[in-house]
């Protein structure tokens, strides 16, 4: 009698369950990891979040009844931390993806960890392209931009306007040297010479010293190769130095709306820097800045947030299409799978070494008297198509690209 | 001219007045640290963030008051300063006669509350301040271009780090004070109200940052981490040049100030340490600190 009862129980367990989506834990939890107290959490902090949760009511996951949960928390830019709370989240927490992560030496620890626990990584902060290069991961996809496409896009435009000096003032950690090394390559192969470098600690404060051995390289470009608040002073005190004013000019590799703002137009005009996304180019992209600005403080939003809104939503087209999220690699395999096509980025794809596909954008940052609204920073230099934009397939070095 | 390790004797006249001036910033709030613990037995955490408390006060002057810098000079360590008084009455009066330890636990609670309340109000990314219209500019002195904004806070740091000192060491006022810390009992029974003269004194102290926050505003960001980064090196800063030694204070600013423009010219990777392996060796050397009078 009893084993019929438990024979019983156990049919009517596997029968009820086949029909609807198996989400583990009946729920699809993201996790929104990043710096939101430091360096950089203006251009990412809880405005990831809240660019992933508008992501969520946007797809509709309620009406198609599933349940999305978001949690948010701060790696205060170290890896030790970063690593504990993605552990945390994944064995604990029941955690499915994890997206964001700023901070490129986070970016790389959060890497191993996901793929040893066969989880989602979506990469929309990091910046370093050894993230699908030799680091790259069947569970991880870099979603925004890397230090390739920057060095590609920034560096070639500068060297091919005149400027084949270079000194990089460099952020002592994973991006800095990612940035450096690629940029470096890319003066080199445009037929430019880089005159040196010197590396500051990451955060730093104080950068006089060493704009000072930059000016006295009498290089061209002084490029700068860190971010956040370092490029926001770096910029500032090269000002006071009058270094602009003796002939050398600043590239800012990575420089995002944020830092313009904390700048202002006065110091910051004629910055040349490339970037993914821009709140002010189309009409749609300033619909959901409109939305976003007053949940944030008034901050507009990066390209940052808009990668975190874009990869959420493929994240959710792929796992409403495996009706499943067990299993991290086959939901990244579906995302390679399906092209992308959302509100901020149009149609896109994602590539086999897990790079996500779109163009970038020269920017230009106006004067003063150019600027039409709050937060109209940019003008645009020039688009750089698709299919330019990254670095090729093959010259990666992932092991997963069958060469 | 010469040429040391590489570097030519230019540069490195160039890094040296980098480092002095870095320095000046050090020795003005390691000052005011050592005045509040030499003369109230507080280790004052809070410190970093009345740093950053001077400077939000002159970018507020600014945008509200319409006043400049030269104002901001005056009214943000005063309004900070009246901040700190506050503070004082209230939370520190009762700490005085307990460990050490619960004074810094308190400023370290504070400070983390000053910080995270201005972060969630004004981001991270800092807001502009601009260098005073009379500052502008610089003189080219043959091996570097000086703004005249930093030779300005050289000066000016030198001015009130060696007015202090004369204050407390030389003047009747400083004696009370000292006096006050050592027999607070007996110099009460000679009719000075010491405890208006420590609640005062903490003030001052805390001026003292606030000022330091003001000269910072235009060449640093006016951030709420801005007294984060800084207050560990302060701390370090104090603890070599002893603990309650004003003069101690003053020396050790500037000088490792300059230790710190040397390494970030042959060694820029390990700027951020240098200060700290200074102090464990001296530690060892002389616990006291080099100035120091002893525990």
């Amino acid at each position: 009698m009893k084993r019929l009862i438990t024979l019983a129980a156990l049919a009517i367990t596997f029968g009820c369950g086949s029909a609807q989506a198996q989400y583990t834990d009946g729920a699809i939890k993201i996790g929104v990891m990043n710096d939101m107290s430091g360096t950089y959490s203006d251009l990412s902090g809880q405005g990831s979040v809240i660019a992933a949760r508008m992501a969520v009511e946007d797809f509709g996951a309620a009406a198609k009844g599933m349940k999305v949960e978001i949690v948010g928390a701060d790696h205060q830019n170290k890896p030790d931390v970063g690593s504990n709370v993605a552990r945390t989240w994944i064995d604990v927490d029941k955690v499915d993806v994890i997206v964001d992560v700023p901070t490129s030496s986070v970016a790389l620890a959060v890497n191993e960890i996901v793929r040893d626990k066969n989880k989602v990584f979506l990469v929309s902060g990091a910046a370093a392209s050894d993230l699908t290069g030799p680091k790259c991961t069947p569970n991880t996809i870099h979603w925004t931009y890397d230090t390739w496409a920057l060095a590609n896009g920034t560096g070639k435009a500068i060297v091919k306007t005149g400027g084949d000096t270079w000194f990089f003032l460099t952020a002592d950690y994973a991006f800095g040297h990612a940035l450096e090394r690629d940029t470096a390559a890319v003066v080199e192969k445009n037929g430019g010479k880089v005159l040196g470098k010197v590396r500051h600690p990451f955060p730093g404060t104080d950068f006089s010293s060493f704009l000072l051995q930059a000016q006295a390289s009498k290089a061209k470009i002084i490029g700068l190769a860190n971010a956040g608040a370092d490029t926001i002073n770096s910029i500032k005190q090269a000002a006071e130095f009058g270094i602009t004013q003796s002939g050398q000019n600043l590239a800012a590799l990575l420089a995002f709306i944020t830092d313009v703002h904390a700048l202002g137009l006065q110091t910051a005009q004629g910055l040349i820097m490339t970037e993914a996304w821009y709140w002010y180019l189309n009409d749609a992209n300033r619909e959901i800045a409109k939305k976003f600005a007053p949940q944030d403080k008034g901050i507009h939003p990066t390209m940052i947030h808009a990668g975190v809104y874009s990869a959420v939503t493929h994240y959710l087209k792929a796992v409403e299409a495996l009706k499943s999220d067990a299993d991290g690699k086959a939901v990244v395999a579906k995302m390679k799978e399906m092209p992308t096509d959302d509100k901020l980025f149009g149609k896109g794809v994602v590539r086999a070494d897990g790079r996500k596909i779109h163009p970038m954008y020269l920017f230009e940052v106006k004067k003063p008297a150019e600027s039409k609204a709050p937060w109209d920073y940019y003008k645009l230099r020039a688009t750089i198509p698709a299919d330019e934009a990254f670095r090729p397939l093959a010259e990666g070095g992932c092991p997963l690209v069958k060469s | 001219m010469f040429e040391l390790l590489g570097i030519s004797s230019q540069a490195l006249f160039g890094q040296l007045l980098i480092g002095l001036i870095n320095g000046s910033f050090y020795a003005l709030l390691s000052l005011g640290l050592a005045v509040i613990f030499g003369m109230l037995n507080i280790i004052n955490f809070t410190h970093g963030a009345q740093y950053m408390l001077g400077a939000f006060a002159a970018y507020f002057v600014l945008q509200y008051a319409g006043l400049g810098y030269w104002w901001a000079i005056l009214l943000a360590p005063l309004i900070v300063g009246i901040t700190g008084i506050i503070v004082e009455r209230l939370f520190l009066q009762w700490l005085y006669k307990l460990d050490h330890l619960y004074g810094l636990l308190l400023t370290f609670g504070l400070a983390l509350i000053f910080e995270g309340t201005f972060r969630n109000f004004f981001g991270s990314s800092g807001l502009p301040y601009s260098v005073p219209p009379a500052l502008q500019g610089g003189q080219n002195l043959g091996f570097m271009f000086l703004p005249n904004y930093r030779a300005w806070v050289v000066v000016f740091s030198l001015a009130v780090c060696l007015t202090t000192w004369f204050v407390i060491e030389r003047t009747k006022l400083g004696s009370y004070l000292r006096a006050a810390t050592e027999n607070p009992t007996l110099v009460r029974a000679f009719g000075i109200n010491v405890p208006r003269m420590i609640t005062l004194t903490y003030g001052f102290g805390v001026a003292l940052a606030a000022l330091a926050g003001v000269m910072a505003a235009p060449v640093y960001n006016v951030s709420p981490q801005m007294g984060a980064n800084l207050i560990i090196v302060v701390f370090a800063v104090v603890v070599i040049g002893g603990m309650g030694s004003i003069m101690g204070a003053i020396v050790t600013g500037f000088g490792l100030g300059l230790i710190e423009g040397l390494t970030k010219v042959f060694f820029p990777e390990a700027s951020n340490t240098v200060i700290f392996i200074i102090m464990a060796i001296v530690l060892l050397i002389r616990p006291a600190g080099l100035f120091g009078r002893g525990a």
